[in-house]
């Protein structure tokens, strides 16, 4: 690595460390030094990392950005794009701006008894031994220079909690916007933990202000109790001068299900990582994504589950389509562990070109060290069906709307797959909507 | 309304349409018959504008309009439908979606309002049960899974909800079961009237027991090699297609 790309981050960790006050915790300053520390040892990633050789990140990891003050953005501008960003009216809305929450733009409706949702900051302020536990619990930053790096700039995010035996109904969304005028990184940490035999639903939205330039670092810890259930949304739509990395860290108890439904449209460069640790028995996770790489933009998504226990299951619909000179990348992990006998573990990944130009370099990875276990991959790339496109052509569909419906289509068993009902017809509206096509 | 005159097309290299001549009139029902691999599809995929045939001789006007001056969807929006012989399979797209999209895409071009899902799922549920089909196939991918049966059935569906003014079924009773075979050529003849046309493609006499013609045709090697009214048929079934290949061999031999 090369010392110099890591020593802006130095500076302006000096600087955020100095703006802290008396009452940040002590362990979390501990916590966000060590981190600091590690960054600056495994400094920013290159091509030769295996888990980054298909990825070069570094041009965009050495330009500066600074750490997003507090936006001079007329509020009107600010208020179009929260707009375009809520789904429905009846979600608890958390705004987070350059990585603050955003009080005024924010809206909880009526919380049930118990349940916490609040800004990271707040936590930290008013009592933050509801955290201390949470923080870097379920992974170390010892392997990842971006998650030490969010680590080391720890400040605010999303703190969700959902004690034992309580359905949340509405779901909470984030709303991540960046809104500056000079390149900014924010690193928004979001801390989830549903307990024993509860339900909750999350939505991440990811945006910016049109034209910005940013860095959007951004990490996501969930904790699942016993037999809890959690469907995870993320919508990412930066701007497309952004560089957009993010890791979601699941921690799985036994009996516990998960899903997650990732879509990536925005971003110049992007990188997903979703990990899942089925860490007790008949846990289960469904990871569905779908990225949509157009004109130069690069999309990078990794998930990696560990059946750590017997009785797991896994299920996984990875799905890119990709057009002009854009460039996806899909790397699935899962791993085995010893213990884990009666794994159930099915993973697919397919691609659909648009054009000849564009590029997919997928590894499905298997690594198993139980012996009774059924694990499946599969892995497609492919183009339209131009029969297809006939078809629907002889019957008056235009040729763009018959390559969108089959885009859609193709796209469609990830779609499917979402049960919050804004979500999917905000899909539905991107993929047909927006091509002349009625939603489904 | 459609005529075809000295058609010539190929694939690639080969030479499939070899100068064909075709008249059909509004209000007239032809069936055009012929031995396999003769052109039959060939001719009625350059009709609807299939992309994979050059067509180097020849044009084709319909209803005055230069039909090959059109593109695959301008084609259909003005009134022209293929009943495929071998439709297609497109998962993920539902038949309902597929369908009501077609017949939008129809009053689009047309500039005509579009359809209602209340009118829509009526007229759907209409035709379904005057051709005897399952409410579950309208939630499943269009032709994804079905039997042949299902598929040809589904294409006489479209042709219901678009209501062409002129119909080329290709094959469409190749593979139905006597049942089927009825309920499709009822399908076909509430279609009859005098303002459309109808073109059958069959292998098969039995079908014209159903949907009776106006005019047969023969098609061998490219060509048209015989017309004349439904009896024609009844004697092909009698002598079978090698009397043609006879006829026909003595054709070419001819031309050259
Ligand atoms: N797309 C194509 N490419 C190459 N050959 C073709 C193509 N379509 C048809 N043919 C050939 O043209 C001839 C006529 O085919 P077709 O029109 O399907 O006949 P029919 O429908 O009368 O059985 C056959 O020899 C067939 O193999
Ligand atoms: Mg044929």
């Amino acid at each position: 690595m090369i010392a110099t790309e890591t020593d802006a981050y130095q500076d302006a960790y000096q600087r955020l460390n100095d703006a802290r006050g008396d009452t940040f915790p002590v362990w979390l300053r501990e916590l966000s030094e060590r981190a600091l520390n590690q960054f600056t040892t495994l400094g920013i990633p290159t091509t030769r990392d295996e888990d980054w050789r298909f990825t070069n990140i570094a041009p965009f990891a050495a330009r500066t950005y600074k750490i997003a003050e507090s936006a001079e953005i007329p509020a009107s501008r600010i208020e179009s794009l929260v707009n375009d960003a809520i789904l429905d009216e009846q979600f608890h809305r958390l705004v987070f701006i350059n990585g603050r929450y955003a009080a005024q733009w924010s809206y909880l409706h009526e919380l049930p008894n118990g349940v916490i949702a609040e800004s990271v900051a707040q936590s930290i302020l008013t009592h933050p031994q509801s955290i201390e536990s949470r923080v870097g619990q379920h992974f170390d930053c010892e392997n990842s220079a971006f998650i030490a790096l969010n680590t080391a700039f720890v400040e605010d995010g999303a703190n969700i909690v959902v004690p034992d035996d309580m359905i949340v109904d509405r779901p909470f969304h984030l709303i991540f916007l960046s809104v500056t005028d000079e390149p900014a990184v924010s690193h928004p940490r979001n801390l989830i933990s549903i307990g024993k035999n509860s339900r909750a639903t999350l939505i991440e939205s990811f945006r910016g202000l049109e034209g910005a330039s940013y860095f959007t670092n951004a990490v996501t810890e969930v904790e699942l109790h016993e037999s809890a259930h959690f469907d995870h949304h993320k919508l990412q739509h930066e701007q497309l001068n952004a560089l957009h990395l993010a890791t979601t860290q699941v921690d799985q108890q036994a009996g516990s299900h998960f899903s997650s439904h990732y879509f990536s449209f925005g971003g110049d460069l992007s990188r997903n990582e979703l990990n899942c640790m089925l860490n007790g028995e008949r846990a289960q996770c469904t990871l569905n994504g779908l990225y949509m790489p157009v004109g130069d933009q690069h999309m990078d998504c990794r998930t990696r589950i560990d059946h750590a226990r017997a009785h797991c299951k896994s299920f996984e619909i990875y799905k890119g389509i990709l057009d002009g000179r854009s460039k996806g990348v899909f790397n699935g992990k899962i791993y085995v562990h010893q213990d884990a006998q009666k794994t159930d573990a099915k993973q697919s990944n397919q691609a659909l070109l648009l054009s000849d130009d564009a590029i997919v370099d997928t590894k499905p990875q298997l690594e198993i060290y139980a012996d009774d276990v059924r694990c499946t991959h599969g892995a497609t790339v492919g183009e339209l069906d131009e029969q297809a496109i006939y078809y629907l052509r002889s019957r008056g569909i235009p040729a763009d709307q018959a390559r969108t419906m089959l885009i859609f289509a193709f796209a469609n068993d990830v779609v499917r797959g979402v049960e919050v009902l804004a979500v999917r017809q905000h899909l539905e509206t991107i993929l047909l909507a927006e091509h002349g096509l009625d939603n489904v | 309304m459609l005529e075809i005159k000295n058609l010539h097309a190929k694939s690639e290299d080969k030479d499939i349409l070899r100068g064909i001549n075709l008249q059909v009139n509004v209000g007239e029902v032809h069936a055009i018959m012929g031995p396999n691999g003769s052109g039959k599809s060939t001719l009625a995929h350059v009709l609807a504008g299939r992309e994979d045939y050059e067509v180097t001789q020849g044009e084709i006007l319909y209803n005055g309009q230069n039909l090959l001056e059109m593109n695959i969807e301008q084609r259909a929006a003005a009134g022209l439908f293929l009943a495929y012989q071998y439709p297609i399979e497109i998962p993920g797209v539902s038949n309902k979606y597929f369908l009501k999209a077609a017949m939008n895409a129809v009053r689009k071009q047309h500039g005509q309002p579009l359809i209602d899902t209340t009118s829509f799922l009526k007229l759907l549920k209409e035709n379904m049960q005057l051709l005897g089909m399952d409410k579950s196939m309208m939630e499943r991918s269009v032709n994804e899974g079905f039997s042949g049966g299902e598929k040809k059935r589904n294409e006489i569906l479209q042709m219901a909800m678009l209501q062409p003014k002129l119909a080329v079924l290709d094959e469409t009773d190749s593979g139905l079961d006597i049942d089927a075979l009825r309920i499709v050529a009822d399908g076909v003849n509430t279609l009859r009237g005098p303002d459309r046309a109808i073109i059958v493609v069959t292998h098969y006499q039995r079908l014209l027991d159903y949907i009776v013609p106006d005019q047969v045709h023969v098609l061998a090697e490219g060509r048209i090699v015989r017309s004349g009214d439904r009896t024609l048929a009844l004697e092909l079934e009698d002598k079978g297609y090698g009397f043609l290949e006879t006829h026909s061999a003595a054709a070419s031999a001819a031309a050259v």
